[in-house]
């Protein structure tokens, strides 16, 4: 009995060292980017606060996302519709407002809605009648891009003002002046953050806290460590499969708002690949494809060094001349580093039992 | 009529029942529509000699399907020995086609009009495109056979990285090489498109190899369980690894060819999207994702199913942008019919119903 404790004990350890791995992967890249462009001659304001604050406006509705995608991937599955959905969530919210000159009081309602029967369909789909996530999420991606172009192939801008814009245009300055920068013209700057930033951050304390406490969240990590387990110990696991896709889609349609917000304007292309970065993070942030292992709080992490490593190419004009792809090679190859050590980590794991 | 019924129920179990259906599907679709639009009813069969090449709707389904088929094929026997998908094969096909355009032009060089402007003759790189796509093959099978690491995680590295680092090779831009003897890949061979031949040659060589080798048997028995084969006697890492290099050559040559139709390597597109139909065609084939045992001939005919789909709906009118669309709604129809669930549902009311002329017979 002290024996089985004891294990238990090391692979809750090698699990949390993930995490601080991926915490302190995090550090040193920022610290990196820190005196690569914010000291002396090569200042370009990287030190500044703002640019820190600037990762997380514009990876707010990634953050959403990718919530959302931890607690599927947690159950074991796996859901590649999300970037199509977004797409299409920043379709209709352009093109009720634009177009049809329909309240954003009512469309931003029903792009939630659609987000939850989107992710009814797909957990019933999966959780019911057994089919892979893989296809039937596919399958989704492919149904939300066609949609998208069915409800209009042009772009379309937001231009009407209402209170989306003008809450997509609200500035939160940090309190107290923190970070607060004179510029050239003798201006102060004070860093600030968006809206969408704060329900990001909501929605990571909330799914954090749901995984944490709740009969829900603990059957996600129930059924994804071992599915017939967590059903002989009297687990609805279906249901637990359905509910999990539903909030995934959910969370989604939430980070589609958020990103209309910032894009204010909705295209075909919009959002491509968005579901390998949201993948991508959660793995960097140490949650496992096969489900049981990961917390939100990594995923959030996973995010930020995405975000990070896109922020530091930026910086640099030598590899920004070498086009817009250096990001992805490089986080390619970060992400090749942190499944290398998960692997060692498991290999370990297993020759200690 | 009893018979036919019974013969219907036999028939149904088939593995290739379900994609053939599809098929003939499809076919019944084209030729309504064909008879309500007052053309000639068989005008979906129908095919020509034009300038010197066969021309037809059929024939362009046999030219366009030929990308997706030729990864079908690897595509089978990865989902079949490591129970996973390989992501990376669209973008390992536009780095391979990247490659072999960049060796033929020379770094910075966009367009090539004349043979003597060639860095080195056609075929070295053709070749280098091809073994580039089999050593990103051997990676993704390295991380999965032998670090154990989910196929989905391990091929999303080169999902991510293929497409990038063939831009970095062509500088940023397209390398355009207008050259016949380059063209013949994705063109013309006497009448017949050349993808369909190199399709057909790739399944045939696949198909020998499994006829004659143990390769099948194995990678099914890696598949279904990978410690009872090694128990057995099999390197299951081995044949894992091997299934992953297979598909990375496949790959190649789906990017060669993919890259001499539109005679230039266009990263950003080449490929784009052809992981997913390549899964999809293992799926429609009846081949269970979660590996063991695979059926090779329909996984290719699921292949040009999806060509038929698509270009069926194209030639009813629907944009391209919308078409997805209509493939979500079949593709979830078709599983839906597959799935464990609705098979043991109707199982269940096919038992009761013996069941309750069982009980009735003995009373």
């Amino acid at each position: 009995m002290e024996k089985n404790n004891m294990n238990k004990k090391k692979n809750i350890n090698s699990h949390s060292i993930l995490l601080l791995i991926t915490v302190g992967l995090f550090i040193l890249l920022y610290a990196a980017g820190y005196f690569m462009y914010g000291f002396g001659a090569n200042a370009k304001g990287f030190e500044k606060l703002q640019n820190f604050l600037d990762i997380f406006r514009t990876n707010a509705a990634l953050i959403c996302i990718a919530c959302g995608m931890t607690c599927v991937m947690l159950t074991g599955g796996i859901d590649i519709s999300v970037g199509s959905l977004v797409a299409m969530d920043c379709m209709i919210l352009s093109v009720g407002m634009e177009n049809s000159g329909i309240s954003p009081t009512l469309l931003v309602p029903f792009v939630l809605l659609i987000g939850i029967v989107f992710g009814a369909v797909q957990g019933y789909l999966i959780g019911y009648l057994g089919i892979q996530p893989f296809i039937v999420t596919m399958a989704g991606m492919f149904f939300a891009r066609g949609m998208t172009a069915m409800i209009c192939t042009d772009q379309v801008n937001i231009t009407v003002d209402n209170w989306f814009k003008q809450v997509a245009g609200i500035k939160v300055y940090m309190p107290f002046e923190l970070g607060a920068v004179v510029n050239k013209r003798g201006v102060k700057m004070v860093p600030y953050v968006n809206i969408p930033v704060i329900i990001a951050l909501v929605v990571v304390v909330l799914v954090f806290l749901m995984l944490r406490y709740t009969r829900t969240g603990r059957s996600m990590y129930a059924v994804g460590g071992n599915q017939q387990s967590a059903a002989l110990m009297g687990l609805n696991t279906k249901r637990t499969k359905m509910i999990t896709y539903i909030l995934s889609s959910f969370l989604c349609s939430i980070g589609g708002v958020l990103y209309c917000m910032n894009t204010m304007c909705g295209t075909t292309t919009q959002a491509l690949g968005l579901e390998m970065k949201a993948i991508s993070s959660a793995v960097i942030g140490g949650t496992l494809l096969t489900g049981g292992v990961g917390n939100v709080f990594g995923s959030f992490v996973g995010v930020l060094i995405n975000g990070t490593i896109n922020s530091l190419v930026s910086f640099n004009g030598e590899l920004t001349r070498l086009g817009g792809t250096v990001p992805n090679v490089v986080s390619a190859f970060l992400l090749f580093v942190f499944i290398m050590l998960q692997a060692v980590f498991a290999k370990l794991r297993e020759r200690k039992q | 009529m009893k018979s036919v019924i019974d013969w219907l129920k036999k028939v149904s179990k088939k593995p290739l029942f379900l994609p053939l259906v599809s098929v003939f599907l499809v076919l019944v679709i084209n030729l309504v529509y064909d008879a309500i639009q007052g053309n000639y009813v068989f005008e979906f069969l129908k095919f020509e000699l034009k300038e010197g090449a066969l021309y037809g709707r059929i024939i362009d389904i046999l030219n366009r399907g030929s990308e997706a088929a030729i990864l079908a094929i690897g595509m089978t026997l990865v989902v079949s020995s490591s129970a996973g998908t390989d992501i990376s094969v669209g973008s390992v096909m536009s780095l391979a086609g990247s490659l072999c355009c960049m060796l033929l032009a020379g770094f910075g060089v966009t367009h090539v009009r004349e043979l003597g402007e060639l860095q080195m003759p056609i075929f070295v790189g053709v070749i280098a495109g091809i073994a580039v796509a089999g050593l990103c093959g051997l990676f993704n099978g390295f991380l999965v056979a032998k670090m154990k690491i989910q196929p989905m995680v391990a091929t999303l590295i080169f999902f991510t990285a293929g497409r990038a680092i063939g831009l970095l090779l062509t500088n940023n831009k397209m390398v355009y090489i207008h050259l016949e003897q380059f063209k013949v890949f994705g063109g013309k061979l006497w009448i017949f498109p050349t993808p369909t031949v190199i399709a057909a040659a790739c399944i045939l060589v696949m198909a020998i190899i499994l006829k004659t080798t143990s390769l099948g048997m194995y990678v099914q028995s890696v598949g279904i369980n990978p410690k009872a084969s090694r128990i057995a006697g099999i390197n299951s890492v081995a044949i894992i690894l091997l299934c992953y290099v297979i598909c990375g050559l496949f790959s190649g040559v789906a990017g060669i060819v993919a890259t001499s139709r539109i005679y230039s390597a266009d990263s950003n597109n080449i490929g784009l999207n052809l992981e997913l139909d390549a899964i999809l065609a293992v799926a429609l084939g009846g081949n269970s994702l979660g590996g063991g045992r695979f059926n090779l001939a329909g996984s290719i005919i699921g292949a040009y199913t999806i060509q038929a789909i698509t270009t069926t709906m194209y030639a009813l009118g629907v944009a391209k942008a919308q078409a997805p669309v209509y493939k979500a709604i079949i593709v979830i129809l078709i599983v839906v019919v597959q799935s464990p669930a609705v098979k043991a549902y109707f199982a269940h009311r096919k038992a009761q119903k013996e069941g309750g002329l069982a009980v009735a017979g003995r009373s």
